[in-house]
């Protein structure tokens, strides 16, 4: 017979580490795809992942049962996720000669008819993730969470550890962010 | 260019890109494993941490019956030598052979 999960957080606790396997099986493409979000090279969301786990391993006391492991797992991922983004701030200076001819053909298109301009295509994507990796951490998060992934803001304060009010605060700033890169883009592109 | 409706465009265009959930290869194996040789390396970080105690506990023992036998022996300077007294006996038959040439 399978154990519950509540028994195997149990059998953890009381030293069976082999107990934790049936989560890491369970829950490992869940953190992954939330991990890929965030970070771009593979062997940054290996990490990432690993350490989530490790996390998840050693704070596994700290998990009181009132919610579902998955949503403690989920917080923990983002905020592992967040912390990545602070220790990995690279240049965010976008010029519009970074980008490559598919996105430059893009932006041309959609400047012409921006209702034509599908967003289904690999260009925009590039372009969005370009965009995104310019973003400061904060902004980039809240962006994720709010506008990609579609959470609300009550959602988002309980996974970030964020009170409500200052998660509209980041949302507003990293809206505005966003514009600034983008016009930074069209400065470059026609100035 | 109408950046807002560039904004939604991109934002749309990242909403459609749903992210792998793909795990590479024996994922779990190397995770199970690194917690797994970590907890056999607590195991001994726990025994040196209590060797440590007992270090420290011993050294603790060894100042108080240093610092115990300094100020009885100053204290009673005037008392019996107890290693004069081991010297007497030991060499005492020394001593008769001495007094009797």
């Amino acid at each position: 017979m399978e154990r519950t999960e509540a028994e195997l957080i149990a059998a953890v606790l009381k030293g069976d580490a082999a107990s934790f396997e049936p989560f890491v099986q369970k829950y490992s493409p869940r953190v992954f795809a939330t991990a890929r979000r965030y970070a771009r090279r593979e062997s940054e969301v290996e990490d990432i992942a690993q350490e989530v786990w490790l996390k998840a391993f050693d704070k596994l006391k700290s998990f009181r049962g009132e919610a579902p492991f998955e949503h403690w797992l989920m917080r923990l991922t983002v905020r592992t996720c967040y912390d990545f983004l602070r220790g990995h701030q690279r240049n965010r200076e976008l010029s519009f000669s970074d980008l490559s001819d598919p996105e430059n053909d893009w932006l041309e298109r959609f400047v012409a008819a921006p209702e034509t301009a599908s967003e289904n295509v690999d260009a925009a994507k590039l372009l969005i993730e370009r965009v995104m990796e310019k973003l400061s951490p904060p902004a980039r998060l809240v962006i994720t969470l709010l506008e990609i992934e579609d959470r609300s803001v009550k959602e988002i304060a309980e996974v970030t550890g964020w009170s409500v009010p200052l998660v509209k605060v980041r949302a507003f700033r990293a809206r505005a962010e966003m514009r600034k890169i983008l016009a930074k883009i069209e400065k470059d592109k026609y100035l | 260019m109408n950046l807002l409706e560039l904004q939604k465009k991109l934002i749309a265009a990242a909403r459609v890109n749903v992210p792998s959930e793909r795990v590479p290869y024996a994922f779990e194996k190397r995770v199970m494993a690194f917690l797994t040789s970590r907890a056999v390396a607590d195991h001994w970080a726990l025994w040196a941490r209590g060797l440590w105690r007992a270090a420290v506990s011993c050294v603790a023992a060894a100042l108080l019956c240093g610092a115990w036998a300094f100020f009885n022996s100053t204290s009673n300077a005037n008392a019996d030598d107890l290693s004069q007294n081991f010297e007497n006996t030991l060499l005492a038959a020394v001593d008769q052979n001495d007094q009797a040439q």
